[in-house]
């Protein structure tokens, strides 16, 4: 017996996919993803329609979606991130349901729960069998963990699995197993590596970002959470990957022995855990060469899915023993809640992915952002979108202050005695004032084009329409 | 105290709106080598609006202007010097009649638009063999004179040499120029390090510019800023001796002694004064009463 079907046409035809069905997609070949469109063309071609797409992001590759929404092939969409390019559109209103965005934690837990129902699961696979055992870590496209595509895989109705690298049976070192596994398909390139994984991820040079990530990593020296045991997620970003290098040199000098490290992982992550800063990666997502090597071979570097990464509804998840989570924010208030979901003119470019989930987990939830990016401040009097409420946001730092969110006393106590430059959020608005001046907030329609889901299933805020 | 002299270019907006957080004592916001001629007027005009409007707290101010010989130097002075910059910095020095001029046309620029003369200090850039030889002249050319900077770059290649990373070759200049300033009552500062990445060579470079008697370094880049702050900054040895210093100074008054001496050697007039010093950069680097 064999699950190998020719084509994803045929895959189409088989799993009984019709008008009104939701498909799920997985973003770990990120940018480099040929299998979300190479899909959804096929499905434009089978004359289906009032296609719902439950991916767990939606990248700049994926920009033929919007004229697929405007055929009425796509009516829904539900994603935790979504690039410019089809965020943008999806903005000016060019689909008539609001997108859902959900968490990286929300998102699995939603599957699992059975709150939202997939009806076929197309899962990109760098490498499988014809049963269906599959893997991101070896095969030319390889991008280390599927962690996001676990719950896909266990809940869909249909499990489509499409690879590039078809081996015989069994692979033994599968992060998919079979049993879920219904089809699969065999093309000759789920996507493109360029776009999979970097090359190198560099970090930052720019003064300003590294003044930044040396405030942060002597904020988690002063919060006292910097000790053997300690468990750290931080984004790829400039100043938060910063932050993690200047973290490895004081870890090692202090010989201090952490417990484990998550996020999206990258070589940095790597050099901590091999230089003994950690016990263990918890890795739901590669960014990076290094990270997939890793992953690879060695077995402290651990595949999580998406549900033991920061599913609220899980028995338990990682993010819950997290002691610091640096972020990035595109907009914070002066209540702490951040937006990362859209951009200074309103357009969707963003998504909370794991950002809230962290941000409730961690003991100190930090965010790091130059206090003026270009002409924009990141200081407003109320953020855009609530994409992580403030209540979950620890402390704010920036190149010219720290702001601590003030139910979080005991920090600004610890911070002061370090003599660390705090200051209050309404201080660092004043500053960015006097550099950019007041400018003309961007007008907004009434038309909602998406809802903002919390982890806790509550809609947390409403994305509005942007007028041109 | 200018343990650090950052330079940032004039025409970089980004780096001017940040100049003050990066952990360098003074700020050169440099009109000269930085830009080239096709921008010398923007950047002028950035320069002047950042003078305006930021708020550079917490950190003094230098404008580099450009040479006495172009013809930017008087256009970069009327647009800067009405909004006070702490420090003018002229390049290519090479005698005292440059600082006469430059101080004449400050002055005339100061009295048309009613500021008080003689606040905006001169630190000229020495950079030239003959400049090297006059150092002293320079030094006691005005009393807006407030240090020395040796720029070994230019010099060197004045000199016929080659610069290396040892700097055998600008030990000549590097003596001349600070026992000039000390002559002359002001302070030195050393020619920046341009290895952007080797900070091992930073260090000792800074290291032996310390030892020559300078106080202050000028840096490039921004990375190098806390290197050459830590070399400059009084160490808590220099910092507990001179609190000994003035403790056997009260000790000696309150016993009625003449001479005092510590650790078994007379505490005269340098040491006291070097001990001054010490507390008085202790204070103004880490806060708090020494």
């Amino acid at each position: 017996m064999s699950k190998l079907i020719n084509s994803i046409e045929e895959a189409i035809r088989v799993t009984g996919l019709k008008d009104g069905m939701t498909i799920s997609f997985h973003h770990h070949l990120r940018n480099g993803d040929y299998v979300l469109n190479m899909v959804v063309d096929a499905i434009a071609k089978a004359g289906i329609k009032d296609i719902t797409i439950n991916a767990s992001s939606i990248h700049e590759v994926h920009a033929p979606l919007v004229d697929h929404i405007k055929s009425g092939v796509v009516t829904g969409l539900e994603c935790n991130y979504m690039g410019a390019a089809v965020g943008k559109e999806i903005s000016r209103g060019i689909m008539k349901k609001p997108v859902i965005f959900r968490t990286h934690g929300g998102r699995p837990s939603d599957i699992m729960t059975g709150k939202s129902h997939i009806d076929v699961a197309f899962i990109a696979a760098p490498t499988s069998d014809d049963m269906g055992n599959c893997t991101g870590k070896i095969g030319k496209s390889a991008c280390g963990s599927l962690g996001y595509a676990f719950s896909d895989a266990e809940k869909a109705d249909k499990v489509v699995v499409i690879t590039d690298n078809l081996v015989p049976y069994p692979l033994t070192d599968f992060s998919i197993p079979e049993i879920y596994v219904d089809y699969v398909v065999s093309v000759d390139k789920i996507g493109d590596p360029k776009g999979i994984v970097s090359g190198t991820t560099k970090i930052t040079r720019d003064p300003v970002g590294l003044k930044i990530a040396r405030y942060a990593v002597e904020c988690i020296q002063a919060s006292g959470l910097l000790k053997d045991g300690f468990s750290f997620q931080t984004g790829a970003g400039g100043a938060s990957l910063a932050a993690a290098a200047y973290l490895k040199d004081i870890m090692v000098r202090d010989n201090i022995k952490g417990s484990y490290v998550m996020g999206g992982i990258t070589g940095y992550m790597v050099d901590m855990l091999n230089a003994g800063c950690f016990e263990a990666i918890l890795d739901v997502q590669c960014f990076d060469l290094k990270a997939v090597e890793s992953i690879r071979t060695n077995p402290k570097h651990r595949e999580v899915s998406g549900s033991q990464y920061a599913s609220p509804t899980a028995k338990s998840c990682a993010v819950d023993g997290l002691d610091v989570v640096i972020l990035g924010a595109t907009e914070i208030d002066m209540d702490f809640n951040v937006n990362v979901h859209t951009d200074s003119n309103g357009y969707i470019m963003g998504g909370s992915g794991g950002h809230s989930d962290t941000a409730a987990g961690a003991k100190m939830a930090m965010i790091v952002a130059p206090l003026v990016r270009a002409r924009v401040p990141i200081v407003t009097k109320k953020v855009q979108c609530i994409t992580t409420p403030g209540s979950t946001i620890d402390v704010l730092v920036t190149q010219r202050g720290i702001a601590v969110n003030p139910a979080r006393q005991d920090l600004i106590e610890k911070f002061k005695a370090a003599k660390l430059p705090v200051v209050t959020i309404e201080e660092l608005y004043d500053k960015a004032m006097e550099i950019v001046g007041n400018y003309q907030p961007v007008e907004l329609g009434d038309r909602v084009v998406a809802e903002v889901v919390y982890r806790d299933g509550t809609v947390i805020d409403r994305i509005r329409q942007v007028i041109e | 105290m200018r343990r650090t002299m950052l330079f940032l270019p004039g025409n970089n907006a980004g780096m001017l709106a940040n100049g003050d957080i990066l952990g360098a004592d003074s700020i050169i916001l440099d009109l000269e080598d930085a830009v080239s001629p096709d921008q010398k007027d923007s950047a002028r005009i950035l320069v002047r609006n950042a003078l305006k409007y930021l708020n550079y707290r917490g950190c003094e101010v230098i404008i580099r202007i450009n040479d006495i010989e172009t013809p930017y130097w008087e256009d970069d002075l009327e647009a800067v010097l009405p909004l006070k910059p702490d420090v003018i910095m002229p390049t290519k020095v090479s005698g005292a009649d440059y600082i006469h001029r430059l101080a004449a046309k400050m002055t005339e620029i100061e009295e048309k638009n009613g500021m008080e003369v003689g606040k905006t200090l001169i630190i000229p850039l020495l950079e030239t063999t003959l400049g090297i030889e006059n150092a002293f002249e320079i030094a006691k050319a005005d009393p807006r004179m407030a240090a020395l900077y040796l720029g070994a770059e230019d010099y060197t290649a004045d000199l016929r040499c080659k610069r290396t990373k040892e700097g055998t070759e600008i030990f000549y200049a590097r003596t001349r120029l600070v026992n000039a300033a000390r002559a002359a009552g002001i302070e030195a500062y050393d020619t920046p390090w341009t290895d952007v990445d080797d900070m091992e060579g930073l260090q000792k470079d800074t290291e032996l510019a310390k030892a020559l008697g300078y106080t202050g370094k000028a840096v490039i880049n921004p990375r190098h800023v806390d290197v050459v702050n830590a070399v400059f900054s009084p160490t808590e040895a220099e910092i507990n001796y001179a609190k000994e210093v003035f403790a056997a100074i009260e000790e000696g008054k309150r016993l009625g002694k003449g001479a005092v001496s510590l650790r078994g050697k007379m505490i005269d007039k340098p040491i006291v004064e070097r001990a001054r010093q010490v507390l008085e950069n202790a204070r103004a680097i880490y806060g708090g009463e020494f």
